[in-house]
């Protein structure tokens, strides 16, 4: 990951800033000193360990669905006649109905020789074709999109959480926080840190931003519960807060998505986690909501037979969500391809008839104004973006 | 003390840890490789055979045979013990103080080697690649190296030439599988020449059909399979490599020479370590002296080595490299003294608790770089907000854990740090109000993330 250099903040604070009061700190008002280079906002959410598509957005109107699926449960909550909603996420109903929420189904990325986790989620983040080296870069898509991008700052791109999250790596700077993070030390003993570092300018300005972001997380308030309770209700409080400062672009992870076993036992608290962090983030946002666009992407589908288990194995198509105030929601993106036998990749999985990058590029475009070859030779080589969905207002 | 060559090509000082001279560091070098016989690691070909275990298990489980369970469960918890006990090994081999260098020298080669597990398997096998392709070489040719690195399973599965077979030959007319440069590319471009090292898609073309062949056996390991291996010659940077129908293994090996050989190579290895061990922008005249040094002896990492420590810009302050996580947290554990065998007895929940996720914390999950490149150099990348708050953090967990081994932080401070303490760490640690934070400021400071 690029260091961050925040060299306002060098300027602002003196020596001793690590024991300063949070009124040094302008950033702590939420005045924004820099300009940005958008007023969109774009948030990026990996769901590792391949979320059931078929399970979360369930086509129920499809004749060969019931079979696939006899134990994962009965209750959804009915979307467009065809499509029903796992009751997991039945709280983000009323954002399908205000047009908030949408979802892309059958969608996958380029990753097709393998089943490998690890695989997956790295094509998912480079964003480049599976397999052949030539197209696979080391940096990730949204580093590109920061890479064509002029006048952005060191927190115009965000990565939350303590993973090296690939797809915010690259040449453009970027920052990066886990908002759980704590130094441990008493108060005195924090105050020596900046006697400790002061004539080391890059501990020095690391360390000064270290606590200003830990202020920050903890001027948010509830922080020591959410810390106790899930800890991506406060990544997702961060977020807000970040975004409502210099931040247009976040990206983190939720994991635990490899359903094997027991999947109707598993989903419910998975998918509760997500519908939390969507809703947390729209009540962080408040205005800023309207502005937001949230994309939540999995390396990989899963089988459309459920297994002897009772969960799901590795597949190929699957489904991605899309929620935010700047979308033209209610409405879920995407050609159906049918799930009998014949209509299947392999006889097996769901057959992806979309890109999940030809959406997050669209996003990019609506939302950014990024040229469309830019974002077919740039931030994704080689795509073909195909024709608008439509996906934000 | 004043010697810093102990901080700059060790793990710094401790009670196992004596300050050394650059010659001190040199000598084991020549020696035998005391620490890998007092502390082995687990095999590649025993992670292969359990790797097929688990897949046969898995087969079984798949068409409904639940009584496999049991072995496919025992495999699992194989593999996860040899690979904890594998990092165990990497840890008591730095403690135990026998040769820092080759410990220091292992871990760079080995990251210019990459070769990052991506499973339950390789994961288990990464530390016997280290000590199969890598450590024994760390004194010899740099074209051994080379040479045991590209046929080492854990390199050709990572860089997929275990599934690359030549366009032409038989495995390819049988089974329709095809070329993958990936290998080819990385073997010039990371391995030797350097991405300037002046080659084009053509030799990179050339080169994978030339190392068509390489391949893993599933219980034997590394395999030649003359099948699957591009029939007639290929020319790469202007010479010409085989000739017959079948491909043969000795001009891979040739090739590889000849790559060891190259000055490109020289160029671009006597940069990389000049960059690892000394600065971010390395001294022209150390990066020059190594290369001349790489290419007159004939790739002799001894003698490259031996420049390396005693150059004189490779013996002056400052300090200005930062220690990678898996550096600062041995050299952390060095300054407290844990020894050897205390490492290697650390139940596998210690192990997670001490090791494991404290560097996948700092953004060193332990051998798995985000790719082939290998993990980066630059200060600025590791000293981030976040990954200087959790060094901060771990300091002071590991500082409230350990204190007792400590008598008095500034005796703490002087035993680690000598003259290169600065006036300021100095008084923090005197004005800390606790003795465990007295130690956290210690090993939180600057200078001791330093080297």
């Amino acid at each position: 990951m690029a260091t961050p250099r925040i060299s306002r903040r060098g300027l602002l604070t003196g020596l001793g800033s690590l024991g300063c009061s949070a009124a040094a700190y302008p950033m702590m008002t939420g005045v924004s000193l820099a300009s940005a280079p958008w007023d969109g906002r774009f948030v990026v959410i990996i769901l590792r360990g391949a979320m059931d598509g078929l399970d979360v957005v369930r086509p129920v109107g499809d004749p060969d669905f019931g079979q696939l699926r006899a134990d994962f449960g009965e209750t959804a909550h009915d979307l467009d006649g065809f499509f029903s909603l796992h009751d997991g996420l039945r709280e983000l109903m009323p954002l399908w109905r205000s047009g908030e929420l949408a979802f892309a189904h059958a969608v996958s990325t380029p990753y097709r020789d393998g089943r490998s986790h690890f695989d997956g989620q790295d094509i998912l983040e480079a964003g480049t074709l599976a397999g052949t080296q030539a197209e696979t870069a080391r940096d990730g898509w949204l580093n590109r999109l920061l890479q064509v991008t002029p006048g952005i700052e060191a927190e115009t791109g965000f990565a939350i959480g303590r993973e090296n999250l690939r797809i915010l790596m690259g040449e453009a700077p970027v920052a990066n926080w886990s908002p759980e993070t704590r130094f441990g030390l008493g108060a005195s003993a924090e105050q020596l840190l900046a006697r400790i570092y002061r004539t080391d300018p890059l501990f020095r300005e690391a360390a000064e931003e270290a606590v200003a972001l830990s202020r920050s997380v903890d001027a948010i308030g509830d922080a020591g519960q959410a810390v106790r309770g899930r800890p991506e209700h406060l990544i997702a409080e961060f977020a807000a807060d970040r975004m409502r400062r210099d931040t247009r672009i976040v990206s983190f992870s939720l994991s635990g998505w490899d359903t094997h076993r027991n999947q109707a036992g598993a989903m419910p608290n998975l998918l509760g986690r997500l519908s939390d962090t969507i809703l947390t983030l729209k009540a962080g946002l408040g205005d800023v909501w309207s502005k937001t666009a949230v994309l939540a992407m999995t390396e990989f589908g899963r089988t459309a037979r459920q297994n002897g288990s009772r969960g799901t194995d590795h597949g190929t198509g699957g489904a991605m969500l899309l929620a935010g105030g700047a979308l033209r929601g209610q409405r879920v993106h995407g050609r159906w391809p049918g799930l009998s036998d014949a209509d299947l990749l392999d006889r097996r999985d769901l057959m992806p008839t979309g890109d999940v990058r030809a959406y997050a590029g669209w996003v990019m475009r609506a939302m950014f104004g990024v040229d469309r070859s830019v974002i077919e030779q740039a931030v994704f080589p080689g795509l073909d973006l195909g024709d608008d969905p439509g996906i934000l207002l | 003390m004043t010697d810093l060559s102990g901080i700059r090509f060790g793990y710094g000082f401790g009670p196992r840890h004596a300050p050394v001279t650059r010659r001190d560091l040199l000598a084991p070098l020549a020696g035998t490789d005391r620490a890998a016989e007092s502390f082995p690691g687990p095999n590649s070909l025993q992670t292969l055979r359990l790797g097929k275990d688990l897949r046969a298990a898995n087969r079984k489980l798949r068409d409904g045979d639940t009584g496999a369970q049991e072995h496919y469960d025992a495999a699992r918890t194989a593999l996860r013990v040899a690979a904890a006990d594998g990092l165990r090994a990497a840890y008591a081999r730095i403690l135990e103080g026998q040769s820092p260098l080759r410990e220091r020298l292992t871990w760079f080669w080995a990251d210019h080697f990459t070769a990052a597990p991506t499973n339950l398997v390789t994961r288990a096998a990464a530390t016997a690649y280290v000590d199969e392709a890598i450590r024994p070489h760390v004194a010899g040719r740099f074209a051994d190296m080379l040479k045991a690195v590209t046929r080492h399973p854990m390199m050709l599965v990572y860089l997929d030439q275990a599934a690359s077979v030549g366009p032409d030959s038989r495995v390819a007319r049988r089974t329709g599988r095809g070329l993958n440069e990936n290998l080819a590319r990385e073997l010039l471009e990371l391995h030797t020449l350097g991405v300037e090292g002046g080659y084009s898609q053509a030799d990179v073309r050339q080169a994978a059909e030339l190392l068509t062949g390489l391949s893993v056996h599933p219980e034997r390991g590394f395999i030649f399979r003359p099948n699957a291996a591009q029939p007639g010659a290929e020319t790469v940077l202007g010479q010409s490599y085989g000739s017959g129908q079948r491909g043969r293994l000795e001009d891979i090996d040739r090739f590889l020479e000849d790559l060891a050989a190259k000055p490109q190579t020289a160029r671009h290895i006597a940069s990389k370590l000049a960059t690892h061990f000394v600065a971010d922008d390395p001294p022209a005249a150390l990066v020059s002296g190594l290369e001349a040094t790489f290419r007159d002896s004939d790739g002799d990492l001894a003698a490259v080595t031996e420049v390396l420590v005693t150059h004189p810009d490779s013996t002056k302050p400052p300090l200005r490299k930062v220690k990678t996580p898996m550096d600062y947290i041995a050299s952390t554990l060095v300054a407290f003294g844990i020894t050897g065998a205390e490492m290697r007895d650390l139940s596998a929940r210690q192990l997670r608790r001490l090791i494991v996720r404290p560097m996948t914390a700092m953004a060193q999950p332990f051998m798995r770089p985000p790719g082939p490149d290998g993990w980066p150099e630059a200060a600025a990348h590791w000293i981030t907000p976040q990954g200087l708050a959790t060094r901060i953090s771990w300091a002071t967990a590991v500082a409230a854990r350990l204190q007792d081994r400590v008598d008095d932080p500034r005796t703490f401070l002087d035993e680690t740090l000598g003259v290169h303490a600065g006036a300021d760490v100095r008084f923090a640690v005197s004005a800390a109000e606790t003795r465990a934070e007295g130690i956290a400021l210690v090993l939180a400071s600057a200078e001791f993330n330093r080297r």
